[in-house]
């Protein structure tokens, strides 16, 4: 692995360890197709999910912000229509009289009810000389020659020409505010100094609409309430946030009060004067349908999440368990290729090494046969009888070694097959009739269960007789004298008939099992040739069948084979 | 009865010829195809042993020319290579029986006694 170059670490590499034959390789290949479908599915709608937010966190946020910003403005509008107005009067009054008008109770008196009839609010108006003392007022207290000279409104309406006042508490504890204008003329300068209730401020407010969890006021550039406010006190408390100075439109910040709520707090300063409208609301009130929405996307993702994980470990299974059959009908197609091929380049062999020890075998047979003769017709002969047992012991042995060389050609010949329509049953029986005496001799129970009806079979009856010969040859092998013999045939499906063999005899480890169809692959030693159920195998295999070997050792073994009931060549040497 | 045999193996063939003169039998021996077919036309046997693989003159053509020659010999075919195949074709080429290396020298007369019947 250290030598993968990136791009192979990024693709192959990740599958790489599927070459080795490690048990674990599934388990690998499970998890790795599972973290790379889990990553390719889950990383894009996460980053879908995190833009989704961050897009409709956005746009609700505009959507919220505008209209808290277009409320705040349009207040803010109605207070500076309302203070602009009360300013026009005063002006306009301040105009319109004389400085001798203001200053001759009367006059004021009837100005000032004038006024409060047709304008409401108005709490009280006075006359003011250049050196700040009261000359002239009507309104419910009694400020006649008192000296505003040292008051810093004062000051300011002299340098500035026009003062609009903070709210403050008057005598009788309401809410107040004061417009002075000055006035110049050729002969002496004075004030005219209105007093206004600002009681018509909460009606401004109210008429905004706002909801129960919602609040407005009007705060000073100093930071105090000029109206009461719902969740920060009455008139003059100090607003406990800290607020932007300077000009602007309307803006919308964030904060958290010291009650520990969370706010979306609008500013939006006067131009002219030096109040602040704030609107407040509860952050959470405002964006509860982005939670609601929130919780939703959040829903839908972890639903997704939990349905994608769990298609994908199914897939993945799916997946998985297919590459783990298709590898082993692979090994087993390649086992089984590899199997004929012995099987064929071992024939070749035999055939040629059968000839070959033949043409001695032939030789050795006759010499024999001849001293044996020469013996047999002199009647003189002294040790005649040692000498014809020497000559009938060379005579078997010759004999015996046919018999394999004989077997041995059998198993390489390329066989001619003749089909016929066969009653598989019929076979079974007559093969056996080769059997009997020794089941006879040696007590062996044989019990067929030979299926009555059983479809007959298009195939060769010399090949089948081999084969079950082979068969039975070896149950007979592997049963103790008394032992059981079950023969039994049925119909496996529409093309195929099946016939098993079960003994009850020694059976075989697996390790057998599995050489059992190997060319000489023996275990009786001194007797076989290795050959019987290799040919047994490829007779099997010339017909287009199979056959397959279920044992236990102790308990004995069982030959299934499964014939086509029309038998298909395959060709095979 | 005269018979021949015919086999390149020199030391089967002889032997073979001396156990079934024992046998009264009087065969004839050739170790090659042309020697048999020259015995043939010279001394004609009854029956013809022949061994399907020799160098030169192969079985199945010396067969075929014993049949030309004289169709009314029998042959008896000796293989040593256990296959049906070359008996059979040597059975459509007019030979009377096969035999399998090594042989049994009782089924061998057996099967002689048989063709020269069938002969008659």
């Amino acid at each position: 692995m250290d030598k993968l170059k990136w791009y192979q670490r990024l693709t192959g590499g990740f599958f790489l360890q599927l070459d080795d034959d490690s048990p674990d390789r599934y388990r690998i290949l499970r998890r790795n197709i599972v973290i790379l479908m889990i990553l390719i599915t889950i990383i894009p709608l996460f980053v879908m999910a995190i833009i989704n937010q961050y897009e409709y966190q956005r746009s609700i946020k505009n959507e919220i912000v505008n209209p808290l910003r277009t409320l705040a403005s349009k207040t803010r509008h109605s207070f500076e229509l309302f203070l602009e107005e009360r300013l026009a009067i005063v002006k306009s009054i301040s105009s319109l009289y004389s400085y001798k008008d203001f200053s001759d109770q009367k006059t004021l008196n009837r100005i000032f009810r004038v006024l409060m009839n047709e304008y409401c609010c108005l709490v009280d108006l006075g006359l003011i000389s250049s050196e700040g003392i009261q000359l002239s007022y009507t309104g419910p207290y009694d400020f006649l020659g008192k000296d505003y000279s040292q008051q810093s409104w004062f000051k300011e309406v002299l340098v500035k020409g026009l003062y609009i006042s903070d709210v403050f508490m008057g005598y009788r504890q309401f809410p107040h505010m004061a417009i002075a204008v000055l006035r110049r003329t050729e002969d002496r300068i004075w004030i005219l100094r209105a007093t206004i209730d600002t009681s018509k401020f909460d009606e401004l407010i109210s008429s905004m609409g706002l909801s129960p969890e919602s609040d407005a006021f009007l705060i000073n550039r100093k930071g105090f309430l000029q109206t009461a406010s719902r969740f920060y006190g009455k008139v003059l408390d100090s607003f406990p946030l800290s607020f932007p100075r300077g000009n602007y439109g309307a803006i919308v910040v964030e904060e958290v009060d010291p009650q520990g709520r969370e706010m979306l707090v609008t500013y939006a300063p006067f131009t002219k004067s030096d109040y602040v409208m704030v609107l407040v609301k509860l952050r959470s009130n405002v964006l509860r349908s982005w939670y609601v929405f929130r919780s939703k996307m959040l829903f839908i993702f972890i639903f997704s999440v939990i349905t994608i994980a769990l298609i994908v470990f199914k897939l993945t299974n799916t997946v998985v368990q297919r590459v783990k059959e298709a590898d082993e009908r692979r090994e087993l197609a390649f086992r089984e290729v590899q199997h004929t091929h012995k099987l064929s380049s071992i024939g070749r062999l035999a055939a040629g090494v059968a000839h070959e020890i033949n043409n001695p075998m032939a030789i050795i047979n006759e010499k024999a046969g001849l001293m044996k003769d020469l013996v047999e017709y002199d009647a003189q002969f002294r040790e005649k009888e040692k000498f014809l047992g020497l000559t009938d012991s060379i005579l078997k042995s010759v004999e015996r070694c046919k018999t394999i060389t004989h077997r041995l050609l059998g198993f390489a010949r390329r066989m001619e097959v003749q089909l016929e329509i066969l009653d598989l049953n019929e076979v079974i029986q007559e093969t056996l009739g080769f059997l009997e005496r020794e089941a006879l001799y040696r007590n062996i129970i044989l019990r067929l269960s030979l299926a009555d009806n059983l479809p007959r079979v298009s195939s060769d009856r010399g090949q089948l007789q081999q084969l079950f010969l082979n068969i039975f040859s070896n149950a007979f092998a592997a049963v103790e004298d008394k032992g059981e013999i079950t023969i039994t045939s049925w119909e496996e499906d529409l093309d195929t008939v099946g016939v098993s063999v079960q003994d009850n005899g020694c059976g075989m480890p697996e390790e057998t099992a599995r050489k059992i169809f190997e060319p000489f692959f023996t275990t009786k030693k001194q007797y076989g040739t290795g050959l019987g159920l290799s040919i047994t195998y490829g007779i099997v295999k010339k017909l287009g069948g199979d056959i397959k070997v279920n044992s236990k050792e102790g308990e004995g073994t069982i030959f299934t084979v499964y014939l086509k009931k029309k038998a298909k060549f395959e060709s095979g040497e | 009865m005269k018979i021949l045999l015919v086999d390149d193996e020199e030391e089967f063939v002889t032997t073979l010829a001396e156990r079934l003169e024992l046998r009264g039998i009087h065969a004839l021996v050739a170790t090659d195809g042309e020697a048999a077919l020259d015995l043939i036309e010279t001394d004609p046997p009854q029956i013809v042993i022949l061994d399907v693989i020799m160098p030169g003159l192969g079985g199945l053509e010396v067969l075929k020319r014993i049949k030309a020659q004289s169709p009314q010999t029998p042959v008896i075919l000796l293989t040593g290579r256990g296959s049906t195949k070359e008996g059979i074709e040597g059975m459509q080429l007019g030979a009377a029986d096969y035999l399998m290396k090594p042989i049994n020298i009782e089924e061998l007369i057996k099967k002689i006694q048989v063709s020269i019947k069938n002969q008659a």
